[in-house]
């Protein structure tokens, strides 16, 4: 703020209060104790009830000088005036720095506590569990649900069915860098309609969905050139790069043959943001423990 | 007593209170149009990009603002939830600013990079897809809309009349980069865009 409109604000509001004081005043005089009757203002109701032209009374108007007596004392303690900060030294951002620091020295030690306890031991503690569950609500419910069973394309975090796998540097890894699953788009590569139907009927047979014919086994010598890499020679997946096992009753996109059809065919992109900004290493390893003892806790 | 006078003439009482109660404006709001706190933007603050701008349009007209705010207050119980505390250099391509005064649904004003695109494209067309006790509404025909870019390049170019510092690559540019985008490609351009000028770092 330029010296300019610091001093317009001061004056500003100085001349302000002082007008108000002068109009009080001015308006406080009293007339004369026997007035005239040309002093009355002219109104009758019922035949003979007039008014007289009188000043506010005492007691209103102290309330008036009271309020200013107030502002100038406010003007003087906190910042007002242009850029005068206040005898007080209060500031917004003050405030809220306190406001932190309270904060930091009533919940770091308990953060603190729990940085030093070995992730098993943290999984179980139920302090922590309570902790990680405020995080996971904070965090972790607008795509993993409020029930941590997920959504379709969001994985359910209560079965014992890990992508990126559920060792304490695992998780930690999940949450703080996010993850990134992408599968490409192969309908293209699969060579028509027919080359793709086989494919879908031979994925939805890794898990017994059902059961694969000679057409479908056909599939197989492409499936190895093209998915195993990320899903495995058997379909048992790949917790180094994400890669869904196949095997299993868990579809993140669904099983149907319509959605595994869509799945091969435009591919997916999967994506969990990286929250290590947003929580911190303290609060991240809590979390990570409570997401980890999810299924173990059911 | 004088102020008769002014309590017997209407007009002359008029001008007399628009004076008494304008004091206020004078001395709270033009000095702030005049501080360079209010007036130039926060660092990494830069003007909407074509995409963003149609987006924040769709915002405004869906009402959005109605049931999010996006402006995070300087209290802990905020900034632990949203990020730091909103700034007045952050607003000022915001004509009008969406500060809004209602929180149905969670402040946005750093919602950016929170959730993947496609997220936000599921959760705008139905919400509960995702959030089962969420009660916003869905926006499905967002998705079938596509952008005036005709539209948009007008608005570029009053912004610019107005000061926004567009370039004139920027506003041919834009009928090119805004081919083909649906109005959801532009709200969630938008969206993603919010508040990542600064780190959210703990």
């Amino acid at each position: 703020m330029t010296d300019f409109w610091h001093w317009f604000i001061a004056a500003g509001t100085i001349l302000f209060v002082v007008w108000c004081v002068w109009l009080v005043q001015w308006s406080g005089k009293q007339g004369p104790a026997n007035k005239a009757d040309e002093e009355l203002v002219g109104h009758k109701w019922d035949g003979d009830l007039e008014e007289w032209n009188n000043p506010a009374p005492r007691w209103w108007l102290y309330l008036y000088f009271i309020t200013i007596i107030f502002a100038v004392g406010y003007m003087v303690a906190y910042p007002g005036l242009g850029t005068f900060e206040g005898t007080l030294g209060w500031s917004q951002q003050g405030q809220y720095d306190a406001e932190m620091e309270a904060a930091a020295a009533r919940y770091e030690p308990i953060y603190e506590r729990f940085a030093a306890m070995p992730f098993d031991e943290l999984k179980a503690n139920n302090d922590a569990h309570q902790l990680g569950k405020s995080l996971y609500a904070s965090y972790c419910t607008t795509c993993h649900g409020s029930d941590a069973r997920g959504a379709v394309g969001y994985p359910n975090l209560t079965d014992d069915d890990w992508l990126y796998g559920n060792a304490e540097q695992q998780i930690i890894t999940s949450i703080s860098r996010g993850r990134n699953g992408i599968m490409p788009a192969l309908g293209a590569a699969l060579g028509g309609d027919a080359g793709i139907d086989n494919m879908v009927t031979y994925v939805r047979s890794l898990s017994g969905l059902e059961d694969a014919d000679a057409d479908a086994m056909s599939a197989q010598p492409m499936y190895v050139a093209l998915c195993s890499a990320c899903h495995g020679v058997n379909g048992e997946g790949n917790q180094m790069l994400g890669g869904p096992n196949l095997t299993d009753d868990i579809w993140l996109y669904g099983a149907s043959v319509d959605d595994v059809r869509t799945t091969i065919v435009n591919g997916r992109n999967a994506m969990m943001p990286a929250h290590q900004n947003l929580l911190g290493d303290k609060r991240l390893r809590i979390l990570a423990a409570y997401v980890g003892s999810l299924s173990e806790r059911q | 007593m004088r102020h008769e006078v002014i309590e017997k003439s209407v007009t002359l009482m008029m001008v007399l209170i628009v004076c008494a109660v304008s004091v206020g404006g004078l001395i709270e709001i033009i000095p702030l149009m005049m501080d360079s706190e209010v007036t130039e933007p926060a660092e990494g603050i830069e003007v909407y990009s074509p995409l963003r701008l149609a987006g924040r349009d769709v915002y405004i007209r869906e009402g959005c603002y109605n049931c999010h705010s996006q402006q995070i207050r300087p209290f802990r119980s905020e900034t632990e939830r949203y990020g730091p505390y909103s700034v007045a250099g952050e607003f000022v391509y915001d004509r009008p600013f969406q500060f809004g005064s209602k929180r149905t649904g969670p402040d946005l004003a750093r919602v950016g990079g929170r959730y993947s695109d496609d997220w936000h494209y599921l959760h705008m067309v139905d919400p509960r897809v995702l959030v089962p006790e969420s009660n916003m509404p869905g926006y499905p025909w967002l998705a079938d809309r596509l952008v005036d870019a005709n539209l948009v390049v007008s608005k570029l170019q009053t912004l610019k009349t107005l000061g926004d510092p567009y370039t004139d690559e920027q506003i041919t540019n834009a009928p090119a980069e805004l081919d083909g985008k649906t109005e959801m490609d532009a709200l969630i351009a938008y969206l993603q865009g919010l508040g990542t000028n600064r780190s959210n770092r703990r």
